[in-house]
């Protein structure tokens, strides 16, 4: 394929994803948007007026890019993870690999539309944040980098998980034991200083909780870790996992006999 | 002379449980030709077009289509292949334009390029008015012709039609034939199909294979396989019911129903004597059909004495 015939071939996935999410958006875009008023109206006002200022600032102005990073991930890992698993139970993924795309088209096309389904629903949170506090951004470009990188870091993720999969249910395992479990650890909700020092060594062992980190730094100011270290471990992250995706993808692993 | 549309050599495939699906297929098809590959469930022919197309990874062997070794350059070699499995493998919730559109779009055509080529082919097949429809909406017949047209979006060279009237009703399959027919002889495109419909295999194809136990028992012309069609078995309606049927020398004659008689006649024998010793002996015959389609019979004889060869083969394996 030349170019131009590569670039039509991924724009062609992108947008079938994005069709894909749009036309269930009752079950892809409503549900995060009413879980996060839920969220800020029981954390963030109710409660959140009892637990004071976190960092120095009010507790909802703290949990808000917690939030919506936490959407980020969960809806661009979920997205890919139940897409391409739904093409291998339906075997349409056979369209895809009969065609001449390369596997790095297909692999970049879904990790696209998770992108899109996870930033999407961020923004749509973002606003609804709105509706219970001011935002402001410290540094802007800072925030959507790292929200883009995380967002391409989890729909890589969900795309393994899904190559792997041979049921239905193994593709809620990963989402449900380890992702929810680390994003809920990953300084959402607090700040690890709270937590006494031995809490916050095995703290640090959490990916999540640099990408926390570093949206609530380009949303405040304040960080828990420093911001170019977490950078370049997402950035490294982004690069192995894509690799090792890519590889699975060329040998065939849970798609081709 | 033309490279081959398709050429295999010493192709093998061992699945991971140790089954040896291919043993060393070699295969040509020359281009335009269309060509059936045919074998009873588990024979190997959807395995064999799998590697070809690219869903099923050979163990050892080569593939080349129209002359590209598809180990050097298998996306070079998938612009000339169009697929209908046997299967639907379309995402049954998406519009039936969507699907043909995508399909062109994983080919790297332009929108613009690709929308009058989905109005000519979902025309051609009865489709334009569902475009706007969800697939899983359709009739069975109605996405096997859906998965056709999909896949002569980026004009192929070589269609791979794996079982595709499975399911279809005969005037349907009918028109499918016409519609593989007419690519065939106006656009050269070259046919290989995979049928359970033996009718089907001998109406449409010049060329045929056939494989068993991951080998190819056969390969030669349909003409040259039905010239060695040795008997051939006609029922016979009768115009009153018998007790015992006739024996007339020479020929080879049963009882089906008290009116019906299975009539074997042999390569060399006449229809003439037998209906002629039938009237002599007060005999009317009202109707007649063969029994089974004539490449039937000969596939049948094929696959059963190919079963024969490998169960006579087997024993001594086992004793070495």
């Amino acid at each position: 394929m030349n170019a131009t015939q590569t670039l039509i071939a991924l724009w062609t996935l992108v947008l079938k994803e994005i069709k894909r999410f749009t036309r269930i958006w009752p079950q892809t875009l409503l549900p995060p948007s009413i879980t996060m008023a839920m969220y800020f109206i029981i954390f963030g006002n109710l409660i959140g007026s009892r637990i004071g200022d976190m960092d120095g600032f009010s507790y909802m102005d703290f949990i808000v890019p917690g939030l919506i990073m936490m959407s980020v991930i969960t809806n661009s890992y979920s997205n890919v993870a139940s897409s391409f698993f739904s093409n291998k139970f339906q075997r349409s993924i056979e369209e895809m690999m009969v065609s001449p795309m390369p596997n790095w088209v297909i692999l970049s096309g879904f990790v696209l539309g998770g992108m899109a389904r996870g930033l999407g629903v961020g923004l749509i949170v973002t606003v609804v944040s709105l509706f219970f506090t001011r935002l402001t951004m410290e540094h802007p470009l800072l925030t959507v980098l790292v929200v883009v990188l995380t967002s391409a870091l989890f729909s890589i993720g969900g795309f393994i998980n899904a190559l792997l999969a041979n049921k239905f249910d193994d593709i809620s395992i990963v989402p449900t034991f380890i992702l929810t479990p680390l994003t809920y650890l990953g300084g959402v909700f607090y700040s690890i200083s709270m937590l006494p020092e031995f809490w916050q060594g095995v703290s640090m062992l959490n990916p999540i909780l640099y990408m926390v980190n570093v949206f609530r730094y380009g949303f405040l100011g304040v960080s828990d870790i420093p911001v170019g270290w977490a950078l370049a471990a997402i950035f490294a992250f982004i690069v192995a996992l894509f690799m090792v995706a890519l590889t699975m993808l060329e040998r065939g692993k849970g798609i081709r006999s | 002379m033309a490279e081959p549309a398709l050429s295999i050599r010493g192709l093998t495939k061992v699945y991971g449980n140790g089954f040896h699906a291919l043993k060393g297929i070699d295969l040509d098809v020359q281009q335009g030709d269309f060509f059936a590959l045919l074998g009873p469930n588990g024979a190997g022919k959807s395995t064999t077009l799998g590697v070809v197309c690219s869903l099923v990874q050979k163990s050892t062997g080569k593939v080349s289509i129209f002359g590209i070794d598809v180990d050097k350059d298998f996306a070079k070699a998938k612009y000339q292949l169009g697929v209908v499995p046997q299967e639907f493998n379309f995402n049954q919730f998406e519009k039936v334009l969507d699907i043909v559109l995508a399909q062109a779009g994983y080919y790297g055509m332009t929108r613009k390029e690709a929308l009058p080529r989905a109005k000519q082919l979902l025309s051609d097949l009865g489709l334009w008015d569902k475009r706007n429809g969800s697939a899983r909406m359709l009739s069975g017949g109605m996405k096997r012709r859906l998965m056709i047209a999909r896949a002569l979006m980026h004009r192929p060279k070589l269609l791979i039609l794996d079982e595709p009237t499975a399911g279809v009703d005969i005037e349907l399959r009918r028109s499918m034939w016409e519609y593989m027919r007419r690519i065939n002889r106006d656009e050269g495109t070259t046919i290989i199909l995979t049928t359970h419909y033996l009718e089907e295999a001998e109406s449409l194809c010049r060329n045929i294979a056939i494989i068993n136990h991951g080998e190819i028992v056969r390969n030669t012309s349909v003409r040259e396989l039905l010239a060695e069609l040795d008997t051939e078995t006609f029922l016979l309606d009768l115009a009153a019911p018998v007790d015992q049927a006739p024996r007339i020398e020479g020929f080879e004659i049963l009882q089906v129903e008290p009116s019906q008689l299975a009539l074997v006649i042999h390569k060399g024998q006449e229809l003439n004597d037998v209906f002629s010793a039938l009237s002599e002996q007060g005999l009317k015959v009202v109707s007649m059909r063969n029994r089974a389609n004539r490449l039937e019979e000969m596939f049948v004889s094929m696959v059963e004495g190919n079963q024969q060869a490998i169960d006579q083969r087997e024993p001594q394996e086992a004793r070495a």
